[in-house]
C-alpha cells in the first residue's frame, strides 16, 4: 500500500486540515479529527485521499470532514462527514454506505455485576437462542403479504404495535425510528425479498449483542439522567443495521445515480461516489428509499431488543418491572440526513452525510429526547470486544464544527486477511476468556477478523472527540458477554 | 493458473480474478466471492439458477452479477462454486450457476460479503482480468 503524500497541515493538537488547493476538482478544504499518532496510521494509506474526493462533490460547504475514528473505505472514508446545499448539491448512496442504518443502542438495567457474573454464561446462550444470528441465518418473524411496506414506512413503531418493545422505546431513538416521507414502493421488490425472511436478525461482520459493565463515570450527574447510576451497573448493547434490504436498496440506487451523473453533468473521482441533485427525481428517490431502508433496521434493532428482554427476565428470574431494562439510546451511524444549520450565521437547512459518523447534537437541541435536553444527546462509540465501548454527550461545540457529528467506533487498523494470518478464533476465544468475557459465535474465523487486536484502542479515538470539543466523554462499559454476527 | 488473488484492505476485502476469456475471469470472481463467504470443498452442485444480465458498461456488468449472486445468498441461501458465464456483448451477459443450499450441519460460513463495490472495480478485457472491493 502506497503512503499518502499530499499536503496535511497540522492545525493544533486534534485537528489536521488538506488545503483546498491540493486538488483543482475541490470545493472545500479536508478537515482530520486526529493525533499526532494516529495521523501516522492514517498516512498509510490512501484514507485521505478520499477525504480530498468528497471536497469535490457539487454543493458541498464547511469541510470535508473526517471523524477521529477514520480508516479507508470504498468511495467514502469510514467516518466521512459531508454537508451538501438542498439547491445546489448532491446526494450520494456511497455517503450512507450499503449498511443503511447501521447503528448501534445501549439498554441500561437495575442489576450488577454481582447479580449476572454466576450466571454469564447461561445468560450469554440464552441470548445466542433468542436472537438470530451469523451469517445464513433466519429470523423468526413471519410477515404477512404486503406487511413488509409497513415496517418501511413506520420502522420502530411498526415493532412496538406488533410486541416488539415499549412506546418508551421510540422517545429514546434517534428519528424515534421512523423517519418521514419513507415511501416503500420505492424500494425494490429484490430488496424486499432479501428483507422479509432477514427481520429481527443482527447479521454477522462487525455486529454484536453485549452484555457489558459499566466500568468509569467520568460525569455522574449526565449519567445518572441516562439511568447509569454507579459502577458495575449491567448494560447491554445492539449493534446491527438493515440487512439485505439496505444492501440491495444502495446497489439499485448507485445503477440510478450513475445514469443519472451523465444527464446532470457531474463527474465524480470515484464512481463508488456516484451522486444526483438532491432536489433532482433521483435524488428525492433515493432519499425516500434510504429512509425506508433506515426504518427497517430500527424495527430490526427493536425486535432484538425485545428478545434481548426476553432472555434476561427468564435468566436473571427477574420480573420485567424490576429488571430496569430501558433504552437509554439508539443512534444511527450510516445515513444522509436533512438537517438545519448555521452557515456564516444563517439557519440553513443542508443535507448532511454520515459515513460510519454518529450524530451529536448538543443539550438544547429540538431534535432530541426531552428527557436529555438538559445534557445533549447522547453518542454511544462501541470499541472492539475485549476492552471497552463509551458513552458520550453532544456539544454545541460539534454543532459549530462538525454539522453536529463525532466518530462512531475504535476503526480498523488490520485487515481482516492480516487478522486471520496472525490471529486463530479459537485463541481469540480463549484470550477474551481469560479477560473474563464469555463470547458466542457461529464463526471462528468470524471472531479472529474481529479481534480486538485489528482494531485500533476506542479510547484513543474519543480522546480526540472528547478533547477537540465535538462530544464530551460520561462513562465507560466493560464487556462481559459477547454475541458476535 | 491463479483463478483469483485476495487483496487486503483495512476494513473490507477485494479480489483480482483472472481467465483465460473474460467470462471465465467474471466466473472466477464469482468463485472467489464465494470462497470468502464460505469454504467451498463441502459444497456440492445439485442446484442451479440462470442468470441474465444487461447493464450500462463492462464494470457495471461484473458490479451487478456479483450482487445478484449475493441476492441469491441471501434469499435461497444458495452457496454458489461453478460457473458457465458468457458474456454476449460488452454489457450483457447470461450464466448458469450451479452450487448447493447452505446446510449449517454440512457447510462452513466464514466472511459475510455485504455487496461488491465501484471503488477500484475494474474490467481489463485485454488481460480478461477483474478486479473489485467488497463492502464486509
Amino acid at each position: 500500500m502506497a503512503k499518502w503524500i499530499g499536503p496535511l497541515e497540522k492545525i493544533d493538537a486534534y485537528r489536521w486540515r488538506i488545503p483546498k488547493s491540493y486538488k483543482a476538482g475541490m470545493r472545500v478544504d479536508g478537515l482530520i479529527y486526529s493525533d499526532k499518532e494516529m495521523v501516522e496510521q492514517i498516512l498509510l494509506e490512501q484514507t485521505l485521499e478520499q477525504v480530498a474526493n468528497v471536497a469535490q462533490l457539487p454543493g458541498i460547504v464547511g469541510n470535508s470532514l473526517a471523524m477521529p475514528d477514520i480508516h479507508w473505505g470504498y468511495g467514502f472514508p469510514i467516518g466521512g462527514v459531508a454537508a451538501m446545499e438542498i439547491k445546489d448539491g448532491v446526494i450520494s448512496p456511497g455517503g450512507v454506505g450499503f449498511d443503511i442504518n447501521c447503528g448501534v443502542r445501549i439498554i441500561r438495567t437495575n442489576l450488577t455485576k454481582d447479580d449476572v457474573l454466576p450466571t454469564i454464561k447461561d445468560l450469554v446462550d440464552a441470548l445466542y437462542k433468542n436472537v438470530p444470528s451469523g451469517l445464513g441465518s433466519k429470523g423468526k418473524i413471519r410477515l404477512r403479504p404486503g406487511e413488509i411496506d409497513k415496517v418501511l414506512a413506520s420502522g420502530s413503531r411498526w415493532a412496538v404495535e406488533n410486541g416488539y418493545g415499549l412506546a418508551e422505546d421510540l422517545e429514546s431513538t434517534e428519528e424515534r425510528g421512523e423517519m418521514s416521507g419513507a415511501d416503500p414502493s420505492l424500494v425494490s421488490s429484490r430488496a424486499k425479498e432479501r428483507g422479509i425472511p432477514q427481520l429481527g436478525t443482527l447479521g454477522s461482520g462487525n455486529h454484536f449483542l453485549e452484555v457489558a459493565l459499566i466500568d468509569d463515570i467520568i460525569e455522574p450527574d449526565i449519567a445518572s439522567t441516562m439511568g447509569i447510576n454507579q459502577i458495575g451497573q449491567v448494560v447491554l448493547l445492539i449493534h446491527c443495521g438493515s440487512r439485505g434490504l439496505g444492501h440491495q436498496t444502495a446497489d439499485d440506487y448507485i445503477k440510478v445515480m450513475l445514469d443519472a451523473m451523465k444527464k446532470y453533468g457531474i463527474s465524480v473521482p470515484d464512481r463508488q461516489l456516484a451522486c444526483s441533485p438532491i432536489e433532482s427525481i433521483e435524488g428525492r428517490k433515493y432519499l425516500s428509499a434510504m429512509k425506508c431502508a433506515a426504518n427497517y433496521a430500527w424495527a430490526n434493532r427493536q425486535c432484538i431488543t425485545h428478545w434481548v428482554r426476553e432472555a434476561f427476565c427468564r435468566v436473571m428470574k427477574i420480573r420485567p418491572a424490576d429488571a430496569g431494562l430501558e433504552l437509554i439510546y439508539d443512534v444511527t451511524h450510516n445515513i444522509a440526513k436533512i438537517e438545519e444549520h448555521n452557515i456564516n450565521g444563517k439557519k440553513k437547512k443542508l443535507c448532511i452525510h454520515r459515513k460510519g459518523a454518529t450524530r451529536a447534537f448538543p443539550a438544547g437541541h429540538p431534535d432530541i429526547p426531552s428527557k436529555y435536553l438538559e445534557i445533549g444527546q447522547p453518542v454511544l462509540i462501541p470499541g472492539d470486544m475485549g476492552r471497552y465501548s463509551y458513552v458520550l454527550v453532544g456539544t454545541e461545540q460539534a454543532m459549530k464544527e462538525t454539522f453536529g457529528s463525532t466518530c462512531h467506533g475504535a476503526g480498523r487498523m488490520q485487515s481482516r486477511t492480516a487478522a486471520k494470518r496472525h490471529l486463530r478464533g479459537r485463541d481469540v476465544l480463549k484470550s477474551l476468556a481469560a479477560r473474563g468475557i464469555t463470547v458466542r459465535t457461529d464463526s471462528l474465523s468470524g471472531l479472529a477478523e474481529e479481534a480486538p487486536q485489528a482494531y485500533k484502542d476506542v479510547a484513543s479515538v474519543v480522546n480526540v472527540a472528547h478533547s477537540a470539543g465535538i462530544s464530551r466523554i460520561v462513562a465507560r462499559t466493560k464487556p462481559i458477554g459477547v454475541i458476535k454476527g | 493458473m491463479k483463478r483469483y488473488e485476495l487483496i487486503e484492505h483495512t476494513a473490507d476485502i477485494g479480489l483480482i480474478a483472472y481467465g483465460g476469456t473474460l467470462a471465465e475471469a467474471f466466473g472466477n470472481a464469482a468463485y472467489g466471492m464465494f470462497s470468502i463467504i464460505a469454504e467451498l470443498d463441502n459444497v456440492a452442485e445439485n442446484q442451479s439458477r440462470y442468470i441474465e444480465l444487461k447493464s450500462s458498461d463492462q464494470e457495471s456488468l461484473l458490479f451487478e452479477w456479483l450482487n445478484r449472486l449475493l441476492y441469491y445468498f441471501d434469499v435461497d441461501l444458495l452457496l454458489f462454486k461453478s460457473f458457465k458465464v458468457n458474456i454476449l456483448t460488452r454489457n450483457r451477459l447470461t450464466a448458469i450457476c450451479h452450487g448447493e443450499k447452505y446446510n449449517h450441519l454440512r457447510h462452513q460460513l466464514k466472511t459475510g460479503v455485504k455487496s461488491a463495490t465501484y471503488h477500484k472495480l475494474k474490467v481489463d478485457s485485454t488481460k480478461n482480468e477483474v478486479q473489485v472491493i467488497f463492502d464486509v
